[in-house]
């Protein structure tokens, strides 16, 4: 049962780009402190993401014609992994690089690719997803914004929530309605590119419980777009989608977004002289081991040229669940020795870690969601 | 590498079906079901191709360790083939008979009721005793097939490794655990398809789609964990044992409670074959040290680096 899911071996020609990284993390990133490198993929600094774009870390996986380096997933893994282990503020790009480029790439025209890759290449434009609603959660397939077809190409009203940092974004990838009613489910979606300038279109920012605001609503009042602003075919959109999540949930993003927090802890617990906590060491960096090797694993299905949804789904469920014990059992450690100083940086990434962790199995797909799509991977009816 | 685990799992299916397990574990006559396994060559499967075997590694004989594990097999099989590794670059005879490997004169040996002789790691030497000499006698438990050992530690001495035996052997039960894994997730997954409770499969129910899910993640990490143990030949590291075995052990209290809840009370009768399974993983997830024991070692080591979590964990186990 899923037997594709084998040990894999990142390839040393991908292993030349950690130098490179680092080298960028150490100028840009290190001294940045613990609890604002914890925000990693939610920390947004387009500048750290045009300096990625010119040494030439982003659209590893896409196509040289459009300004990409053709190095593929394990390239890309080796990139993000350096870039997340460092808590390195990624949000600006991490959208477009991840999945809207090779969206673009693979159901967009000629025309789109080399309107849109080459500049998020270079790490100049960024994207959002436009997926959830006011209704529409995990049941994606009720979204109600809707566009119709005019002479001029399209106009779409409604509204979309949630949609991480499109305050900052300049496009949108949206799923609406083209045809039908929300009745008709899975039928007439389809996947638009929206500009975000565009008149109509506004951006109401959220604030979220660490006080802040990386996602916002977005509203649609008769906002015209030209026929090509549709990505792929009309009516495919929810194909489509399927296809964007497999890339969304199987990066090792899955697995280090609580890293930093791990790392200061430890830093913290040899600076004590303590070895009480060994044996909770011990299992939390096996665990980091084996969820690394299963995201390899799944890597190495997007190398082979598979879509591995439900693989995908195994590594994000259990590297989410890994990512939201660790501020669990740290601030239990740190707690139980309630006489020890705990530095003001280690205490606000616990806090930060802590608060912000249910967010890990919400984004990109619940984990009742991914469940039920591994239990269907299982044959169960 | 299906070109030998298909023949390997052929022979065990017909030697080794769920009839014979329960035969042995009640004192059944294990020599010739043994004489099958000395004459398939799978034995010598880790021994050098100089010395007369086949030569294979660690990485590549795991499909054929997790295969004994999928069909509960009491016989210390895994454990012969890596005695005889052993005992053949240490330039000994292996005896024909089963091996078991102890790791701990403490803890009972597993499958040391059907075994002839114990490869027995005292922390400090190598000895291949005979069971004359060592004296197995049945734990007591009911359908245990592991022994405590009453005699004296006396027997040929062997070359010992520098980290002894308790790494190799972690990742062998690391194998076991997950070929065990695979099948009671896949038998559940079964059950719950066609055992119908309120009308309808209880698989449709999404209480029971959550803990199914669950162990298949579980049974893929195993998997994942095993190879990561097994990646680096019969000289494993105490990084890489530790990964391997905490990951699996962990798993294997998990899989066996989940695989019994599903089943209900069909799954702890006598007669179903998925005890045979369950108690297994148990008896796996203790021996050659339990996720504590090697979290704890793990830890430690950890503890002992001013490197990175990632950093340290890619230096010592994927490099």
């Amino acid at each position: 049962m899923f037997d594709t899911l084998a040990l894999a071996r990142l390839p040393d020609r991908d292993e030349d780009l950690r130098p490179v990284v680092r080298a960028l993390v150490a100028r840009h990133v290190a001294s940045l402190p613990a609890d604002r490198r914890a925000r990693s993929w939610q920390g947004f600094d387009a500048g750290f993401s045009r300096v990625l774009g010119e040494a030439g870390l982003l659209g590893l996986t896409l196509p040289k014609r459009y300004g990409g380096h053709e190095r593929g997933p394990f390239a890309r893994f080796v990139v993000v992994e350096e870039l997340l282990s460092a808590g390195a503020p990624v949000a600006a790009h991490w959208i477009a690089d991840r999945q809207s480029a090779p969206q673009i790439n693979k159901f967009g025209t000629e025309e789109q690719r080399e309107f849109y890759i080459p500049r998020i290449c270079r790490g100049e434009l960024l994207f959002c997803i436009g997926m959830s609603e006011p209704g529409s959660g995990s049941d994606l397939a009720s979204v109600r914004t809707r566009a119709e077809r005019t002479d001029k190409g399209w106009v779409v009203n409604g509204q979309k929530i949630w949609t991480t940092n499109s305050m900052h974004s300049d496009y949108m990838i949206a799923l609406v309605r083209t045809s039908g009613t929300s009745a008709d489910r899975q039928a007439g979606l389809s996947q638009l590119i929206i500009d975000l300038k565009a008149p109509g279109v506004s951006v109401r920012p959220i604030v979220d419980l660490t006080g802040d605001s990386h996602f916002a609503e977005v509203f649609f009042d008769n906002v015209e777009l030209p026929h090509d602003a549709l990505v792929g075919e009309e009516g495919q959109g929810w194909m489509q989608v399927a296809a964007e999540l497999a890339f969304e949930r199987s990066g090792p993003e899955r697995i280090y977004s609580s890293v930093v927090l791990l790392d200061a802890w430890i830093a913290h617990v040899q600076a004590m002289g303590r070895s009480d906590c060994a044996a909770l060491i011990g299992r939390l960096t096996a665990e980091l081991a084996t969820l690394r090797a299963m995201s390899i694993a799944c890597t190495a299905q997007l190398v082979a040229g598979e879509s591995p949804v439900v693989e995908a789904s195994i590594v994000k469920d259990r590297g989410t669940g890994f990512e939201q014990e660790l501020p669990l059992v740290i601030g239990d450690d740190l707690a139980a020795h309630p006489d020890e100083p705990v530095s003001e940086e280690l205490y606000k990434t616990l806090l930060y870690t802590t608060h912000i962790a249910p967010s890990f199995s919400l984004r990109g797909g619940t984990r009742e969601i991914l469940r039920g799509i591994i239990a269907r991977g299982m044959g169960l009816r | 590498m299906t070109d030998l685990l298909d023949p390997f799992a052929r022979m065990l299916d017909a030697a080794l079906p769920a009839a014979v397990v329960r035969t042995l574990e009640s004192g059944g006559d294990a020599a010739p079901i043994w004489q099958t396994l000395v004459e398939s060559g799978f034995l010598d499967a880790l021994v050098d191709e100089d010395q007369g075997g086949v030569g294979l590694t660690l990485a590549e004989v795991m499909p054929l360790i997790m295969a004994l594990g999928a069909r509960a097999v009491p016989l210390p099989v895994a454990e012969t083939m890596v005695a005889r590794a052993l005992l053949a670059s240490a330039g000994v005879a292996a005896p024909e008979g089963p091996i078991a490997i102890a790791t701990s004169t403490a803890w009972p040996v597993s499958g040391g009721l059907l075994a002839d002789h114990v490869l027995i790691d005292d922390g400090a030497s190598l000895y291949l005793c005979s069971a004359e000499t060592v004296r197995p006698v049945a734990t007591g438990a009911r359908h245990d097939t592991a022994a405590r050992l009453t005699g004296p530690v006396e027997g040929t001495v062997v070359a010992r490794p520098e980290e002894g035996l308790r790494p190799v052997m972690a990742v062998l039960r690391a194998g076991l655990i997950a070929g065990a894994a695979e099948r009671v997730t896949e038998m559940s997954a079964e059950y719950a398809n066609s055992r119908v409770q309120f009308g309808k499969p209880i698989g449709k129910q999404q209480a029971m789609q959550q803990m199914l899910s669950v162990m298949a993640e579980d049974m893929v990490a195993c998997r994942l964990a095993a190879q990561l143990g097994a990646s680096d030949g019969l000289r494993v590291s105490p990084v890489a044992a530790a990964t391997a075995k905490i990951t699996t052990s962990a798993a294997a209290a998990r899989l066996a409670n989940s695989a019994h809840a599903v089943h209900g009370a069909i799954g702890i009768s006598e007669e179903y074959d998925l005890q045979l399974l369950t108690r297994r993983l148990h008896e796996w997830r203790m021996v050659d040290g339990s996720e504590g024991w090697w979290s704890q070692a793990l830890g430690t080591a950890r503890l002992g680096s001013p490197s990175g979590t990632v950093d340290w964990v890619r230096a010592e186990l994927f490099a």
